[in-house]
């Protein structure tokens, strides 16, 4: 299997993922430009973090437009596995494939450090080598990842189980102080209904060697992995 | 040449920070009398067209595909003759 990495003019997290599928997973991946119109050849697309568009008028508002969209939104449509890490959540909020937005974060302030977070939904591609109830030691970098859903969005959100990552203790309780941004309810990551489009503020990229602290990170991408050699 | 000024806000139910932020400020300066801010965007666009109804439809096309998010703002605008 491919991965996809795509790249808009400001994201800054590709080659973070690039060194991991090539250097630690030793796998088959490439890189995507925003103007290219087609996924094809690729299994499982990845939008990295940064400031894709410069973040100008909202998050990931003018990187929606982009041309290459059209094709992921089409892969995404299709059941295809997208990935959206931080911007790349955002990104896929303002294209329509996840509910919500992301506001800025509570504090005002970009908080960059080391998170955990609690898995709540296993049952996605990429969640798939996750024990529920699993904490995953992962580092966040952004400042605007408050995630929002208005009450309605957030039951259904609730009800058909597409919360996947809650911010947590290490010891996986769900608290106001492990939430590092003010978001609704410890979000850190959902998925959309069909469970193959994943968003998350965390940055798995950077938690995959043990060498950077942690590995949990690559849980996501093993998930994924293992799935495709069952095929 | 008609111009559009726009005031994008987040929406009532959405937590602002910013905004309790400088209503803070404001306090501190001595301005007790504030019971609330919000922080938005202005926005101004100058529409090569004439036609009042059709730059309304224009514009109101605008906010909900770009330049408002309607999960979280809101958005209103007026539509003046645009300076030359």
């Amino acid at each position: 299997m491919k991965w996809g990495v795509l790249i808009f003019p400001g994201t800054w997290s590709h080659q973070d993922f690039a060194h991991v599928f090539q250097d630690v997973l030793k796998v088959d991946w490439g890189y995507l430009w925003h103007k290219d119109t087609s996924v094809a050849g690729y299994d499982c697309l990845v939008l990295p973090g940064g400031f894709a568009h410069g973040d100008y008028l909202r998050c990931g508002a003018i990187a929606r437009f982009s041309p290459i969209m059209d094709a992921v939104i089409r892969f995404a449509k299709d059941g295809g596995p997208v990935l959206g890490s931080c911007n790349g959540f955002q990104i896929l909020c303002e294209a329509g494939l996840l509910p919500g937005a992301l506001l800025r974060n509570a504090s005002l302030q970009y908080r960059c450090r080391w998170v955990h977070m609690r898995a709540e939904q296993c049952e996605t591609p990429f969640t798939r080598a996750v024990r529920p109830g699993q904490v995953l030691k992962i580092p966040i970098s952004h400042g605007e990842g408050r995630y929002f859903a208005p009450p309605q969005m957030l039951a259904r959100l609730r009800d058909n189980g597409q919360v996947v990552f809650r911010y947590s203790t290490p010891d996986g309780h769900i608290t106001e102080e492990a939430n590092p941004n003010g978001a609704l309810e410890g979000i850190a990551g959902i998925c959309n209904e069909g469970g193959n489009v994943l968003g998350l503020m965390p940055h798995p990229e950077r938690a995959s060697e043990g060498l950077l602290g942690s590995e949990d990170g690559r849980l996501l991408f093993e998930s994924v992995l293992a799935a495709s050699l069952r095929h | 040449m008609l111009e559009a000024k726009i005031h994008v806000t987040l929406k009532k139910s959405v937590l602002d920070p910013q905004g309790d932020t400088v209503r803070s400020a404001l306090a501190s300066l001595g301005f007790q009398g504030v019971a609330d801010c919000r922080v938005g965007k202005f926005m101004v666009v100058r529409l090569d067209e004439q036609d009042l109804a059709k730059a309304t439809a224009e514009v109101d096309e605008m906010c909900r595909k770009l330049l408002a998010n309607p999960v979280i703002e809101d958005y209103v605008f007026q539509i003046t003759e645009g300076a030359a």
